[in-house]
């Protein structure tokens, strides 16, 4: 065994000697996989970091959200349509987060009807009034406030009369001065602005998404609303307690919703027990880990909810779970487009390389014929030749790799600092590009190797 | 065969019954097949050279000189004919038994010295040692690079490039390369050509005295008859046969 790794560092110290013994020749050969390899990290480096870059852009557009909606009510045969319902709850929205592992953020919404947005004497109707959490503001990538600040999980609790405004309500209703701190006026509820939210613009459909004010989802529940939107089909679907009962912060008015059943009486109510539900919402919105883990955010959601709202093997849900299936796929065909065009890079810069090495090698045989014939008449058996020449092809390829590893990852990091370009370090390809300019060494360096061990010991010998 | 052989000096000192000798060919052919022509190199050489001989093989070009070399050096293989190299028949062998026969059994001098450029004295004499097939330990091979260094006459300059070193110096560094494994058999192939008269004069000093006091068999090849004279015993080739200096021939 020690007389094997004899042999072999014997080998390997005499292929050192004999590349020293031509630095230029060696250099230049070394050059090509140099480039080769520092091509392949720098394109993959720049290339990870783009495509980094788009993805996170593509995400933030909400490629991986999931929203959860209540399934739809069926009386007498027709088909209520979605939310016609009421099934969830935010005690669903807090399961969702703390029992699906591939679910990161999730929001509890309660949309209001489209109401006058009131200011002095501006108003306008935005398109969207919701109340939602925090989160939703993580889940949108909406955090940065182009005015004020977001309101807190406390304000949420304590139902405060606080809202973020979109950029077109603020340009309707404020002109030129800052909304932050003014009082507005919806539903005759006053609310006051804390924040402006980042401008947006449309969405895909072309949808307004900065005409819209968000407040904490408790405040439209029992202040604004005074029952959540599509309450009225919970009362003709007889589920029991609308959320009307217990809307007791709604301290404007008194209660104006019609008792349609004589209230239960307590001996009817040990009869016939009914389910109680308490608090509804509209939908809850989730975000999966990543765009990749949405799939298995929906399945963590549905088998949860089912188990939640005791729905069996064969009942129909009582929800509907909706993704962006659109921009997933974008998402998904975009990742592939770029480690393709990546890879592709990556090989032909280390086949170009390769070559280089077979090029210098097969000169390097035929500079050297006389040598390899002198030392085929000392004793050296094909297989020495062979094996001297692809350890000096390898050793050429791996200080190669090694130098073009620095040099790729240098410029990768000048590039990302003065040019601004998103790079991204990628092991992956550190390890690759090692691994495969020691195997072009190998794979290019094997036909001249061979060359040299066939070559006639008394031709080589006369060669001129 | 001729009468020049039959009165030849040599065949009445040395006995023919010496068969067990160092080299010994029979009725060895070497026939190059070019295209459709059969070009019959070597026509049925028979050769004895014994341990300790010093020999000249001469002839004019074309007479089957180097490639009797090759054969006798191992680097060829005779198309018929049986060659025995120290009791062991290597006529035979594939490439990389030959390789080691001459790894082992035979040192060359070329014409062109060979060294390895840009490489010291010193680890151009260390080449052969890397093909030996026991492993020698470090020390051990310099130990013996530096005494066959010493034994040519270039204690002092071991660490010398062949660029640094001058013609004559340039081949002694090619014979101790070719002494370090210690072989019966030195093998040199025109080792005065590109050297002056002078310098040619040390060189061949050089190996009659290894021939003497080392006791290595060695076998010039040359076409100057200046050089052959150096040697005891002088083999003369004409048209693929040993015409003289054959003690083979008489038996």
């Amino acid at each position: 065994m020690t007389a094997y790794f004899h042999t072999h560092f014997r080998t390997i110290r005499s292929a050192l000697r004999a590349l020293r013994r031509n630095v230029m020749r060696s250099a230049l050969t070394c050059l090509g996989i140099i480039i080769g390899v520092a091509a392949v990290i720098a394109t993959m480096e720049i290339g990870q970091g783009s495509s980094a870059a788009i993805q996170r852009n593509i995400t933030s557009m909400g490629a991986n959200t999931v929203l959860v909606l209540p399934g739809a009510a069926t009386n007498s045969g027709i088909n209520w349509g979605a939310g016609s319902i009421l099934t969830l709850t935010p005690y669903d929205c807090d399961a969702i987060l703390r029992l699906c592992p591939a679910v990161k953020n999730a929001c509890p919404i309660v949309r209001s009807r489209s109401a006058q947005v009131i200011y002095g004497n501006h108003n306008c109707n935005p398109g969207t009034i919701q109340g939602v959490t925090p989160a939703f503001l993580a889940i949108r990538d909406w955090e940065d406030m182009a005015d004020g600040e977001a309101f807190t999980d406390r304000e949420v609790r304590n139902a405060s009369k606080v809202c973020l405004i979109g950029k077109t309500v603020a340009d309707e209703l404020f002109d030129q001065q800052s909304p932050v701190g003014k009082d507005i006026r919806i539903n005759n509820v006053s609310l006051r602005v804390i924040g402006v939210l980042r401008a947006k613009g449309a969405n895909m459909m072309g949808f307004d998404q900065d005409d819209l004010v968000l407040l904490p989802w408790t405040t439209v529940k029992y202040r604004l609303s005074g029952q959540s939107y599509g309450s009225a089909a919970t009362i003709s679907s007889a589920s029991g307690a609308s959320t009307s009962t217990i809307n007791s912060l709604s301290a404007l008015y008194p209660d104006t919703s019609l008792d349609l059943f004589p209230a239960v009486d307590a001996l009817a109510s040990v009869d016939r027990p009914q389910p109680v539900r308490f608090i509804n919402v509209d939908q809850i919105m989730c975000e999966a880990t990543s765009g990749a883990a949405t799939g298995a955010a929906m399945q963590q959601i549905t088998a949860l909810l089912h188990q939640r709202h005791r729905v069996g093997g064969d009942d129909p849900d009582d929800f509907n779970l909706r993704d962006m299936g659109e921009l997933t796929n974008m998402l998904t065909g975009t990742t592939k487009l770029m480690t393709n065009l990546l890879l592709s890079v990556a090989a032909i810069s280390l086949l170009v390389g390769g070559v280089g090495i077979m090029n210098i090698m097969l000169v390097s045989v035929t500079e050297r014929t006389r040598e390899i014939g002198l030392r085929m008449a000392v004793g050296a058996r094909a297989g020495d030749i062979l094996r001297q020449f692809l350890v000096e092809a390898t050793v050429l390829c791996l200080l190669g790799g090694i130098l073009g590893i620095v040099l790729g990852r240098g410029s990768s990091i000048l590039l990302r600092i003065f040019g601004h370009l998103p790079t991204q370090i990628s092991v992956p390809a550190i390890i690759i590009s090692v691994a495969v300019s020691a195997a072009v060494g190998v794979i290019f360096g094997y036909y001249p190797a061979w060359k040299a061990s066939r070559l006639d010991p008394i031709e080589a010998l006369r060669y001129e | 065969m001729t009468a020049t052989q039959i009165n030849s000096p040599s065949l009445r000192v040395r006995p023919a019954a010496k068969l067990d000798g160092l080299i010994r060919l029979s009725d060895v052919h070497k026939t190059y097949f070019l295209g459709e022509m059969d070009v019959p190199v070597l026509k049925g050489v028979t050769l004895a050279i014994d341990k300790g001989e010093m020999v000249s093989l001469t002839g004019a070009s074309g007479s089957g000189k180097s490639t009797l070399m090759n054969i006798l050096g191992c680097l060829d293989r005779p198309t018929s004919g049986s060659y025995l190299l120290d009791g062991q028949e290597v006529g035979d062998l594939d490439g990389d038994g030959r390789a080691m026969v001459r790894n082992k059994k035979i040192g060359f001098v070329f014409q062109s010295f060979n060294l390895l450029a840009r490489t010291s004295a010193l680890d151009n004499v260390l080449m052969p040692l890397s093909y030996t097939a026991k492993h020698l330990g470090d020390r051990e091979a310099m130990g013996r690079a530096e005494a066959v260094l010493k034994l040519v006459g270039l204690a002092d300059r071991m660490d010398h490039h062949p660029s640094q070193l001058s013609g004559g110096q340039q081949q002694r560094v090619a014979i101790a390369r070719a002494l370090v494994n210690k072989p019966p058999v030195l093998l040199a192939d025109e080792p005065t050509g590109n050297l002056d008269s002078r310098t040619s004069e040390e060189i061949l000093a050089m190996f009659q005295r290894l021939n003497e006091e080392e006791g290595i068999t060695i076998i010039i090849v040359t076409h100057d008859r200046n050089v052959a004279q150096h040697t005891k015993r002088q083999i003369l080739m004409r048209d693929g046969l040993i015409e003289s200096g054959n003690y083979m021939s008489a038996s």
